[in-house]
């Protein structure tokens, strides 16, 4: 080869490797940018555990408590509603809980550790909305057969007292189960498994 | 040596000035809808202006954002004016660029060679949309943030990687302060983006050069008129003639532009929405949450369309393809000629029924949902794809008629 002559496959392979390593480079420095984006350490420590008071909560009462920014309800629920909910059953897209939306010691007929207390997260599945709870009997607006539960207003859809979704409406799936225990007989702690998972 | 001649010797002053104004031939037939183009860049110009100012005394900060707003509306010199100005001007951008691209749909505007300059200006609408959507965040009032949520949560709907991908954009598990403070940011950024894209839009067209309202190629034409014996025939130059047109366009613009934010600001509800003079709460979604005017039909497709398999995804999936669909309509249309003068019967239905159903789900959108409105909203979605999808079928099967050689009036 003579001293003039270009070797082109030895420059298209250079102009290559350096593109190659340029851009491996470029990934690298847009990790800082996208990673910056996530929540921040201040943002991840907001999201502790509460604690609520259980204790002035009467038969039909729901309480809303603050975690992560999200509406926690705390519904205690009647005897009659207790018995209500299996009837409900075959009008529900998953009655069972199949879908993973609780912890493992809440997938059970009430969605929840004490049949009594139904504590879940007031945040609609379909778009994030937060429902209203209905707890009234046949109320005129949503028909004879509801027996309480949450009415979602943003696109109708609906939930029985153990936040079940009801079939045909716009929620894919049962509202969330977060993760909580009884610190004592009147305090719960929204936010971690505790121990006696 | 003249000043201009010493410029022109550093910088193409002369040649872009004659190039793209003075000896860039538009066609001649150009009627009202030819407004809109250069009506968009004067709102844009005018959002960037009062969008800068207002920025000079608003607080992107969860705990002051509400309060700053109503401190321009009532405490800065003509803050008020400005406000209005910039909220009116949001919604006002809309309808001008939905007149705008509407006038490509019945002028086949997207038609070979102008497929680019299309694709083009779907992005600046899909832009538009994006800064839209942050700047409804900024007042901080109870549909900024209930609206937010809902639009954030379509990326949570996506499988497997969506709940990352929302507290990714929110930055937090919940619409905050962070996303707050970043859509501010996001917001300021976005116009300076979409006024790169408008010009690469232009540069587009001034290459292919303007449709007409005949859908006839005045370059293929024959040549010479009595500016220049190489030009097209049927063209004149745009300055003189379509700059003072549109400074005609420009004032019966603004003159409605003014009745509207100094008459109804608010627009009963429609440009400023209720639930926003109430501070955001987290904690209380209102009765009934809708977009802004300009978002409803994509938000009645996204309602129309049930979770399927336990994923609200198919309707974000909906709700994307109708805006996506845009930009393949330059390869939808099959019909031999491309404006709507030579059309035949069919394709003026389909876009009478296009409209009618852009219409019927800008309404529907905006109403709480009931069984028989969803039902409505379903039909007027598949009527929606099918105004794109069948198009390959109808517009070729149409009968058209046959097109003149020259420019009508």
């Amino acid at each position: 080869m003579s001293a003039d002559a270009v070797d082109t496959s030895k420059r298209r392979f250079l102009t290559a490797a350096t593109a190659v390593v340029g851009g491996i480079g470029t990934a690298f420095v847009l990790v800082p940018f996208l990673s910056a984006w996530n929540p921040s350490a201040k943002a991840k420590a907001a999201g502790a555990p509460v604690e609520a008071d259980i204790s002035k909560l009467e038969p039909g009462q729901m309480m809303t408590v603050e975690w992560r920014g999200k509406p926690i309800w705390i519904v205690r629920r009647t005897e009659q509603n207790l018995k209500d909910l299996p009837t409900l059953n075959d009008q529900l897209a998953d009655p069972d809980s199949d879908v993973p939306q609780q912890p493992e010691y809440c997938k059970n007929e009430y969605r929840s550790r004490k049949p009594e207390y139904l504590v879940a997260v007031g945040i609609c599945t379909h778009l994030g909305c937060s429902p209203a709870y209905r707890p009234e009997m046949a109320p005129a607006d949503l028909g004879a057969d509801w027996k309480g539960g949450f009415f979602c207003a943003c696109h109708g859809s609906r939930f029985d007292l153990a936040t079940r979704v009801f079939q045909g409406f716009p929620a894919p799936t049962n509202l969330v189960i977060p993760p909580y225990y009884y610190l004592s007989d009147t305090r719960v702690l929204v936010g971690e498994d505790g121990e006696a998972a | 040596m003249s000043l201009l001649s010493w410029i022109d010797e550093r910088f193409p002053a002369t040649k872009v000035w004659n190039e793209h104004l003075a000896q860039y031939y538009a066609p001649k037939n150009f009627n009202f809808w030819y407004f809109f183009g250069s009506l968009a860049m004067l709102v844009l110009v005018s959002q960037i202006l009062t969008g800068v100012w207002l920025a000079m005394n608003y607080k992107p900060d969860a705990e002051l954002a509400f309060g700053s707003v109503e401190y321009i509306m009532r405490d800065v010199n003509w803050g008020w004016l400005i406000r209005y100005m910039h909220s009116t001007g949001a919604s006002a951008f809309f309808i001008v660029i939905y007149l705008h691209m509407f006038r490509g749909l019945i002028y086949g505007s997207y038609r070979q060679p102008r497929e680019l300059l299309w694709i083009i200006g779907v992005i600046i609408y899909v832009l538009m949309m994006a800064t839209a959507f942050m700047g409804y965040l900024l007042p901080w009032g109870q549909m900024s943030f209930w609206g937010a949520q809902v639009i954030v949560n379509l990326f949570s709907a996506v499988p497997f990687v969506g709940e990352e991908l929302g507290i990714w954009i929110r930055g937090d598990y919940v619409i905050s302060d962070v996303t707050l403070n970043r859509f501010f940011a996001l917001h300021f950024l976005l116009p300076f983006l979409l006024v790169a894209v408008v010009f690469i839009h232009i540069v587009a067209l001034h290459k292919v050069g303007s449709n007409n309202p005949d859908g006839i190629e005045i370059k293929k034409g024959p040549k010479g008129n009595k500016w220049s014996d190489t030009a097209p025939a049927d063209g004149i130059p745009f300055h003189p003639y379509y700059s003072v047109k549109d400074i005609a366009g420009v004032v019966g613009f603004l003159f409605l532009f003014a009745l509207a934010m100094f008459f109804a600001p608010e627009m009963g509800g429609y440009f400023l929405e209720a639930p926003n003079f109430e501070p955001a709460n987290p904690m209380k979604t209102p009765e009934h949450i809708a977009p802004v005017w300009y978002f409803t039909p994509f938000y009645a497709i996204l309602r129309a369309i049930p979770s399927i398999g336990g994923s609200a995804f198919p309707g974000v999936v909906a709700m994307g393809a109708a805006i996506v669909v845009f930009f393949f309509l330059p390869w939808l249309d099959r019909s031999p000629v491309k404006s709507i003068r030579y059309k035949g019967l069919v394709f003026k239905v389909w876009i009478g029924i296009f409209v009618v159903v852009f219409f019927v789900l800008g309404y529907l959108g905006v109403q709480p949902s009931t069984p028989a409105k969803t039902l409505l909203a379903q039909i007027c979605t598949a009527l929606y794809f099918a105004f794109f999808l069948l198009m390959p079928i109808y517009s070729k099967m149409d009968k058209t008629k046959p097109v003149p050689e020259r420019v009508t009036k």
